[in-house]
C-alpha cells in the first residue's frame, strides 16, 4: 500500500521536500566556479602581494569587483554544500547537528564578511 | 529486539590504495581544505577593506615563509579540487565511465594539478621578482 499522495508522488520531492536541490545547486556553483576561478587565479596571483592603495585599485574596478563577488557568492555556497555532505556522511549525533550549524554561519558569516569588504572598497574608490 | 554488532564492509584498512579510490578521497579532503581557503580569502579581503595596519598584518602573515607554504598547498588543493571537478562533472552527463577511462583521466588530473600550480608559482615568482 502507498501512503503518498499522488501529488506528493508528482511533484517527485521525497519525504525531505528537497529532490534533486541540493545536488543540482552543488553542480551549477561548480560550473559557475569552474568558469571563475581561471579568472580569479590569475587576478589573485597579481595583486596577493600588492600593496593596499594596488589592491584598492584592482578590486575598485567595477568589473573586478563583480567577478569577485560572483566568485565569492558561488565558493560560499559551494562549500556549504561540500561541507554538509562530508559531515552528513561521518558525523552522527549531536555533534553533526553543533556541526552543520557551525558550517552554515560559518559559510554565511565569510560571505557577509566578503561583501561588505568588496562594497567598501569599491564605494570608496 | 536487540541490535547485534556487525562487521561493516568495507574494510578500508584492508584495501590498498588504488587511484579510483585515493583520488575520491583526495577530492573531499581538497574541498574541506578549500572552505579554509575561502575563510581566509575573506579574512584577506576584511583586511584589505579595513585599516592600514591590518592590510600590513595580513600581507606580513602571507609572505612569510608558513604562509607561503599554506597558499601553496591552497593553490595546489584549488586546481587538483578544478580538474577532478570537471571530471566529475563529465560523469554526471555519462562521460567517461569505462575502467580504462577512470585510469586515464585520474592521471591526466594528477598531471595538470601538478603542472598549472607550478604555472601559477612561476608567474607569481616572476611577477614578485
Amino acid at each position: 500500500m502507498n501512503l503518498r499522495h499522488p501529488v506528493a508522488i508528482a511533484r517527485g520531492l521525497g519525504s525531505a521536500k528537497d529532490g534533486t536541490g541540493h545536488w543540482w545547486n552543488q553542480r551549477v556553483t561548480a560550473v559557475a566556479l569552474a568558469l571563475l576561478t581561471p579568472w580569479f587565479v590569475w587576478f589573485i596571483v597579481q595583486y596577493a602581494g600588492a600593496d593596499q592603495a594596488g589592491v584598492h585599485a584592482a578590486i575598485g574596478q567595477p568589473f573586478n569587483a563583480s567577478l569577485l563577488l560572483a566568485f565569492v557568492l558561488a565558493l560560499f555556497w559551494h562549500a556549504k554544500l561540500g561541507l554538509q555532505v562530508v559531515v552528513e556522511d561521518y558525523i552522527h549525533g549531536w555533534p553533526e547537528i553543533a556541526l552543520q550549524l557551525a558550517i552554515k554561519f560559518a559559510c554565511a558569516l565569510a560571505t557577509i564578511v566578503s561583501v561588505i569588504a568588496i562594497g567598501r572598497i569599491v564605494f570608496s574608490a | 529486539m536487540a541490535a547485534q554488532e556487525r562487521p561493516l564492509s568495507p574494510h578500508l584498512q584492508v584495501y590498498s590504495p588504488q587511484i579510483t579510490t585515493v583520488l575520491s578521497i583526495l577530492h573531499r579532503a581538497t574541498g574541506v581544505a578549500l572552505a579554509f581557503g575561502g575563510f581566509g580569502l575573506a579574512a584577506w579581503l576584511a583586511s584589505a577593506a579595513g585599516s592600514a595596519e591590518a592590510y600590513e598584518t595580513s600581507r606580513q602573515l602571507a609572505s612569510a615563509w608558513y604562509g607561503q607554504l599554506v597558499l601553496f598547498a591552497f593553490s595546489f588543493c584549488l586546481m587538483y579540487h578544478l580538474f577532478n571537478g570537471l571530471r566529475h562533472l563529465a560523469w554526471d552527463i555519462g562521460w567517461g565511465f569505462e575502467i580504462p577511462q577512470f585510469y586515464k583521466s585520474g592521471y591526466a588530473v594528477i598531471a595538470l594539478a601538478v603542472l598549472s600550480t607550478a604555472g601559477i608559482w612561476f608567474a607569481a615568482m616572476r611577477g614578485a621578482a
